[in-house]
């Protein structure tokens, strides 16, 4: 297990080394921050010394071994715009994307699995069809329209929810500011939640039931049957612990899409998360900031995985005596 | 009731499973019959497709859709099995009437323990502590030949080999004290010497806890050494029954002899196999009339109609053949 860890880690780093590389050339080749940064009426002089406060006079390599030097102790530079450092003004956002992320992925789950379950279990059913149609609109309509019709018919139309921005929230274990434990707080993330969710939602609802419907087939099911087992018994344990191993993957990589592609969500509701932070700071070429929230995503992209593979040895007995003998 | 238990474990009166597809309507199981003595072995013979499998699954209530039960009765020790409500049945299952399948591979749930595969089986009938269902677990392990029950207990199916988890998977039908198995080719994907082990657990289980065994198989010789008595099975029908001895040594239908004839051990080294010209009939919408016809050296225009079942050769053989090879005396 620690080999493991270790392998990871190792393999995570030169994952981080290379993203940070791309997106210096990246943002290198879109343009000078300053043209955008600085006040057009500025004169040479003033402009100059704006560069080379920025550091922008030097070289790109030596920009970027600047820029390696600071990462190794944690400093990831500062911002262009906000002249404070950048990974603070990720982290200070951050609790507002995962809350988002995480209320999301739990309206998925909790609705998909048993719709999936469900329509894996009666496909030709009225319901099981239904539930099928209503899981091609979630995939098939854009996530901005889905957004701008729940603000019409939720917040215009029935004046139910609260359309844009956060609600107030209140510290989680004194630390984490989240904002699901007041009532208004929670009015104002469910919109954003459900829209999010939406995707994700309709895909848990196909996998479910593509795996119920493999499952039932399958020798070891008739088999729990021939034993006079329950229905509830058969499904809730023999199919659905089957079925989780693929289910769970998906989950894993999906919550981390979730967090890197809440972007769009966050701009239709005015939702205060990374998401916003990034596309104001690509429209400003704010280099740090964008290199800053990639290297976190990247990092939590490699956390959820290694939660994956863990979890995947607890339900997989087959994957766990594997790993003990490699 | 008492006279009840002194009868036959098991009566199948005019059975019929069919499949509605949308090719059309596939009697897999079409008009079959028998009894069985408590404790007797049986064997139900025939190729694939011949609706054997479909008569084991019927048995236990197990026939997944389009397929369905649609005519017949299944008396065991007097009651009717098809007129009993799903949960009733569900408790018939598994208690009273066991199942092993052919595939011991795919027979344990790979992500869950012997014991709790095991243990849940007791629990869904018995109402015993965890702790009494775990002892008679291990007890019917130790039954099937596995050595040091208590660990094995503890792993996994990958851990076990395919002799192995055929011995568990008929330590788990013989858990309720059931008073039919029905064995659906438990032997067929087993090594030749693992087959013979499992034969000879089989038959001694059997014989020493009075459970009676449909063993449902393509295998004459497996047939010949464990049944007391044998059905062979025609495209969804029976179409000769008796005892092993008289069906096997003096069969009175055509494709009983075929079957036999096709067998490697009887012919002498380097003679050519004889085998039934043809293919098995498709079972969609299949003609009256004897279904072997097509392939028959004997057929006629009487074969034209279903035969019926009539008695020929030994005491209790019946065969459904215009034309049999042996006739009444």
């Amino acid at each position: 297990m620690l080999v493991f860890i270790v392998r990871r880690s190792m393999q995570s780093v030169v994952v981080l080394i290379a993203m940070s590389l791309i997106v210096f050339v990246g943002v290198y080749a879109i343009g000078n921050p300053i043209d955008i940064l600085i006040n057009p009426q500025a004169d040479q002089l003033e402009r100059e010394r704006a560069i080379a406060a920025l550091g922008l006079d030097k070289p790109l390599w030596e920009q970027y071994s600047t820029f390696l030097k600071g990462a190794v102790t944690g400093d990831l530079g500062r911002s262009f715009v906000h002249a404070t450092p950048a990974l603070p003004l990720i982290l200070e956002r951050m609790p507002a994307t995962l809350e988002l992320a995480f209320a999301a992925m739990l309206i998925a789950v909790t609705i998909g699995l048993p719709l999936g379950l469900w329509a894996g279990l009666r496909p030709h059913g009225f319901a099981g069809r239904t539930i099928m149609a209503g899981s091609i609109l979630g995939f098939s309509l854009p996530t901005f329209w889905v957004g701008l019709m729940l603000i019409m018919v939720f917040s215009v139309m029935l004046g139910w929810l609260p359309s844009n921005g956060r609600g107030p929230t209140t510290l989680l274990f004194g630390l984490v500011p989240v904002s699901f434990l007041s009532l208004d707080g929670l009015a104002h993330l469910v919109l954003p939640a459900v829209n999010l969710a939406l995707f994700k939602l309709a895909l848990l609802v196909r996998l479910t039931r593509a795996g119920t419907r493999e499952t039932l087939l399958t020798d070891y099911v008739k088999f729990a049957r021939a034993k006079g087992l329950a229905d509830s018994r058969v499904i809730g344990v023999h199919v659905l612990r089957n079925i989780m191993i693929p289910i769970v993957t998906v989950i894993g990589l999906e919550f981390g899409s979730v967090i890197a592609f809440a972007i769009v969500t966050e701009s239709v509701f005015a939702w205060p998360g990374m998401g916003k932070l990034l596309i104001d700071s690509i429209n400003l070429l704010d280099r740090p900031v964008i290199v800053s929230y990639l290297l976190v995503i990247v990092v939590l992209f490699i956390l959820i995985n290694l939660v994956v593979d863990i979890v995947y040895s607890a339900l997989d007995p087959r994957v766990r005596i594997a790993d003990a003998r490699g | 009731m008492a006279l009840a238990r002194s009868g036959p474990v098991l009566v199948v009166e005019g059975l019929r499973t069919h499949f509605f597809t949308r090719a059309g309507v596939v009697k897999a199981v079409d008009d079959v019959s028998f009894t069985l003595a408590r404790g007797e072995v049986m064997g139900l013979v025939g190729e694939s497709g011949s609706g054997k499998s479909v008569t084991g699954y019927s048995l236990m209530g197990l026939v997944d859709p389009p397929g369905r039960i649609v005519a017949g009765r299944i008396v065991l020790d007097g009651t009717d099995l098809r007129a009993l409500p799903p949960a009733a049945m569900r408790h018939i299952r598994g208690n009273r009437v066991a199942m092993i399948f052919q595939d011991p591979m795919m027979t344990l749930n790979p992500v869950l323990r012997i014991d709790t595969q095991m243990i849940e089986a007791i629990l869904a009938h018995d109402d015993v502590s965890p702790a009494a269902a775990r002892a008679r677990a291990r007890e019917a392990l130790v039954k099937v030949g596995i050595a040091s029950p208590d660990e094995r207990l503890a792993a996994y199916p990958h851990q076990f080999s395919g002799g192995m988890r055929q011995r568990v998977a008929i330590a788990i039908a013989l858990l309720n004290r059931p008073d039919l198995i029905v064995a659906d080719e438990p032997t067929t994907a087993l090594d030749v010497t693992i087959q013979g082990q499992i034969l000879y657990e089989m038959q001694k289980v059997a014989r020493e806890s009075g459970t009676a065994l449909i063993w449902i198989t393509h295998d004459l010789s497996v047939v010949a050494g464990l049944a007391d008595r044998v059905c062979v099975m025609y495209a969804g029908r029976i179409v000769e029954e008796g005892t092993c001895e008289d069906v096997l040594g003096r069969p009175a239908h055509p494709y009983t002899q075929g079957l036999l004839d096709s067998v490697p051990a009887n012919h002498r080294p380097g003679e050519r196999l004889r085998q039934i010209p043809g293919m098995t009939p498709s079972l969609v919408d299949l003609p009256p009339g004897c279904a072997f016809r097509e392939r028959c050296t004997y057929a006629d225009e009487a074969c034209l109609a279903t035969p019926a079942m009539r008695p020929a050769g030994g005491p209790g053989q019946a065969v459904r053949c215009a034309h049999p090879l042996i006739s009444l005396f």
